[in-house]
């Protein structure tokens, strides 16, 4: 038997044979399919990466109104391209620690007050020109200051000044924060020469890819970068391709136009997996889909009208039906395992009686007004439809309101008491909390305002202890889960899928899509 | 022939001043839309200032008369403006972008035209008689199928089941050679082809029978010639106003109308970069587009009237 999983692990490690005929005929011998899984994986790596070649990548999300400039960037698409031609300083590592990337190293004061990093010395950006400290300061600056409109400026804020020493930066922070390394990995802070100040959109960055065509909407075309410091980047050639038709893009892979695309619709998903050649990765993320109650705002300003809301929805029935079970329930917080400092709560189970119960003790009977749209997130008027089911069990009336997409990020959302909503999540607990659930977060879409709870955020920010600091992210935590606004059934997981012309896909940075978009890079056409 | 003259001069002036009247239209329609170009630029990660300062730099705070005449005279100049969003100017853009949708028009008319009136033609030959209930049934089933769907029928059975074409046309390119540019667009093209099919062999169809009970049909009839020649010959010429008319109408929707074709197989063409910049409110870009298809479809019915009226000797040779 041993001759023969050597025999099929060559052929799978040359490309010979697919991730699914190997998993099957290993399990023909006797194997389970999690030790099939894992010599899969072994047997490809073995083999090592191939080079060259083109890999062509079909995502969801672009449109032909986007820039490559990537303090603008918002979708898929956009960082999928930031990937190919930029990098940060740092960036997240599989394992859940920071790297450096235009970083060597970096290091901070005991008090997490001044951070140094390290220029990795004889880099170049695609433009020939060497990589200086200056540009790195450069680079902040143009995404901090008041008229800046990058999606960076939340991190930027809370940094007092950037500094250039030699070949060296000085971060110094307003207040202690030990997640700093964390949030200059945003792939907003890519490296520009001269901080992109002259030309934002130029896409000239030190990555391993250097774009040769961008059509915004369309197409971006990418050619390995001869000079790359590192050894990412496996095809010759990265094509990314915008389909944002479900079907047309799960068609695309199909008939392998593409190798690759993002976002299986999980309705499709389970069809789309047993189509023959094609491989679909569902990948666990801090991604959620909520309902979200003002917590300033009657009836919701009761903190047992919430407490009924969150008794009664029914969690596994939202994974279920609406994420047709690729997906994990929630527990009323927005952190799941995929944070670095995850502490469980008990789960709150759908419980009519207890809903009832608080529904009864609020002294509120009038019904609940719930806005919902399509975009809120995908099924968001199933899931309103089912929650209202569930909480009807419980004797609690609630009213749908649909409308429509249009404007409903600036006329519902953070404006209306209670809707549908969805988070895509932060690398650090530090920064879900401070960009929505701090007292004063611009984005405090449910005005939960707890003096205990900022307190015990400001402190964690700067708390070096790794268990105290967990400790304190599990109080924060309870306090959210019994006092918060926020109603949280579902964390959705991202479903990817490629056909079995490409290899190489392994368990990238927790709860990303995509290996953390690095995919298209860590990947390799088989010969 | 000042009749002649006279007709075509109103028409075109007509015309333009339905053009005005549009673009009236079009820019009362796009500054009453709700919600907030900012907030739609920047999505749910807009922080307050980079939405404020976004508004100032779009200038959005201006009077909306006179952002209408400084749009209307950037238009009759050629200049559409930026975009909003990406900052590219319109004009460039758009013209790449209807070249690609005039290249996937042109080819649907080059198939669909000749064959809707051979199948009309075909359908008067065999009038009432099994090829005509056949045709008659095949093009109207596939008028009333929504083109989304004809469109991912034919992407799972040709493109992903028997592969003899792309799925969709993502290897289109305008500076590919001319063979792959015509097999990445085969399936859009047979979409288009059925959705304007019906239309055109129906009224071909109407049109030269309603000729066929004319005398000097009769006496062609008398003079024993073959039915197909009469038809072609005698009965045609003389129905081409309404038939040119409807042709016109289905080349215009061609244009304008292959936004949903286009974004189902990813063709980058004016409707997908029409809806594109819908969905983030850039104003100028749907007002360039809204434009420029009011454009093509009032041009195009001009078309068909001065064609009308040219092949109406009554007008063409006046008393």
């Amino acid at each position: 038997m041993k001759d023969q999983l050597d025999y099929l692990k060559w052929r799978v490690g040359a490309g010979r044979l697919s991730r699914r005929e190997f998993l099957g005929r290993a399990s023909a011998l006797g194997l389970s399919a999690f030790a099939a899984n894992t010599m899969l994986a072994d047997a490809v790596r073995a083999a090592g990466a191939q080079k060259g070649g083109t890999m062509i990548v079909g995502l969801q999300g672009g449109s032909s109104s986007d820039s490559l400039d990537p303090a603008l960037a918002t979708n898929q698409v956009a960082l999928s391209a930031i990937r190919l031609w930029g990098e940060s300083l740092v960036e997240l590592a599989p394992d859940g620690s920071v790297e450096g990337k235009v970083a060597e190293s970096f290091e901070s004061s005991p008090d997490a007050k001044v951070w140094t990093f390290k220029i990795r010395s004889g880099i170049q950006f695609s433009n020939g020109k060497d990589v200086t400290a200056e540009d790195v300061v450069e680079t902040m600056d143009r995404h901090s200051g008041e008229d800046t409109k990058s999606g960076a400026l939340g991190i930027m804020r809370g940094i007092s000044s950037v500094k250039a020493e030699g070949d060296t930066v000085i971060f110094e922070l307003e207040t202690p924060n030990a997640d700093l390394p964390y949030l200059l990995a945003d792939y907003h802070l890519i490296i520009q020469p001269g901080g992109g100040k002259d030309d934002p959109a130029a896409a000239i960055g030190t990555g391993p890819y250097i774009i040769k065509s961008a059509e915004m909407g369309v197409r971006i075309v990418a050619e390995k970068n001869p000079n790359y410091w590192g050894d990412l980047g496996n095809a010759e050639t990265i094509e990314i391709v915008v389909i944002n038709d479900n079907t047309a893009r799960v068609a695309a892979l199909q008939s392998g136009q593409v190798h690759m695309i993002d976002r299986v619709p999980p309705r499709t998903a389970g069809l789309v997996a047993r189509a023959p050649g094609v491989n679909v990765y569902s990948t666990k993320g801090p991604g959620h889909y909520v309902f979200i109650a003002h917590c300033n705002t009657a009836p919701f300003d009761n903190n047992d009208v919430r407490l009924a809301l969150k008794y009664g929805i029914n969690r596994q029935e939202m994974v279920d039906k609406i994420l047709f079970g690729y997906g994990s329930i929630g527990n009323d917080t927005p952190i799941n395992a995929s944070y670095p400092y995850f502490t469980e709560i008990e789960q709150r189970e759908y419980d009519p009686d207890k809903a009832k119960f608080h529904f009864d003790k609020s002294g509120y009977d009038g019904s609940i007004l719930l806005r919902t749209s399509d975009n809120s997130f995908p099924g968001a008027p199933d899931a309103a439809a089912l929650y209202q089911q569930s909480l009807a069990a419980a004797g609690i009336n609630m009213e749908i309101k649909r409308e429509p997409n249009d404007g409903y990020w600036s006329e519902v959302w953070n404006v209306q008491p209670f809707c549908t909503s969805y988070w895509g999540g932060r690398p650090t607990q530090d920064q879900m909390y401070t960009t929505a659930y701090l007292s004063s977060a611009d984005w405090n879409d449910t005005k939960f305002k707890n003096e205990q709870f900022d307190q015990l955020l400001i402190a964690a920010r700067g708390e070096l202890d790794d268990a105290k600091r967990k400790q304190m992210y599990a109080d924060m935590g309870n306090i959210l889960h019994n006092e918060g606004g926020l109603i949280c059934p579902m964390f959705n997981d991202f479903i990817d899928a490629t056909t079995d012309k490409i290899a190489g896909w392994e368990e990238g940075v927790a709860g990303y899509a995509l290996m953390n978009s690095y995919a298209p890079l860590k990947m390799w056409v088989v010969a | 022939m000042p009749t002649l003259v006279k007709l075509l001069a109103q028409r075109i002036a007509l015309g333009l001043l339905l053009l005005f009247l549009v673009s009236i239209l079009i820019f009362a329609g796009t500054n009453i839309l709700p919600g907030d170009v900012a907030q739609s630029i920047l999505g749910q990660s807009a922080t307050p200032e980079a939405l404020a300062n976004l508004r100032k730099e779009l200038g959005l705070n201006d009077p909306v008369v006179t952002r209408y005449f400084s749009w209307l005279g950037g238009a009759l100049h050629g200049d559409l403006g930026t975009a909003l969003t990406s900052r590219l100017d319109i004009a460039t853009e758009i013209g790449r972008r209807l070249g690609n949708t005039l290249f996937l028009a042109f080819w649907a008319a080059v198939i669909a035209v000749p064959l809707a009136i051979f199948l009309g033609l075909l359908a008067v030959r065999y009038r009432d008689r099994w090829p005509d209930k056949v045709i008659s049934a095949f093009t109207l089933a596939s008028i009333s199928v929504p083109e989304f769907l004809i469109g991912y029928l034919l992407m799972f059975f040709i493109g992903v089941k028997l592969r003899w074409f792309p799925s969709t046309a993502i290897s289109y390119r305008p500076d590919a050679d001319l063979f792959t540019r015509l097999e990445s667009i085969a399936l859009p093209v047979a979409v288009l082809t059925f959705v304007v099919l019906a239309h055109m062999m129906r009224m071909t169809r109407a049109a030269i029978l309603n000729v066929m009970q004319s005398a000097y049909i009769e006496t062609a009839e008398l003079k024993g010639l073959r039915m197909f020649t009469i038809i072609w010959r005698h009965a045609f010429p003389n129905s081409i106003a309404p038939i040119v008319n409807v042709v016109m109408l289905n080349l215009a929707y061609l244009v304008v109308g292959v936004v949903v074709i286009e974004v189902v197989f990813v063709y980058p063409g004016m409707g997908q970069y029409l809806v594109d910049h819908v969905s983030k409110r850039d104003v100028p870009v749907v007002q360039a587009c809204g434009l420029i298809f009011a454009a093509v479809y009032i041009g195009m019915n001009l078309i068909a009237d001065v064609v009308s009226i040219l092949a109406n000797p009554r007008l063409r040779h006046p008393k």
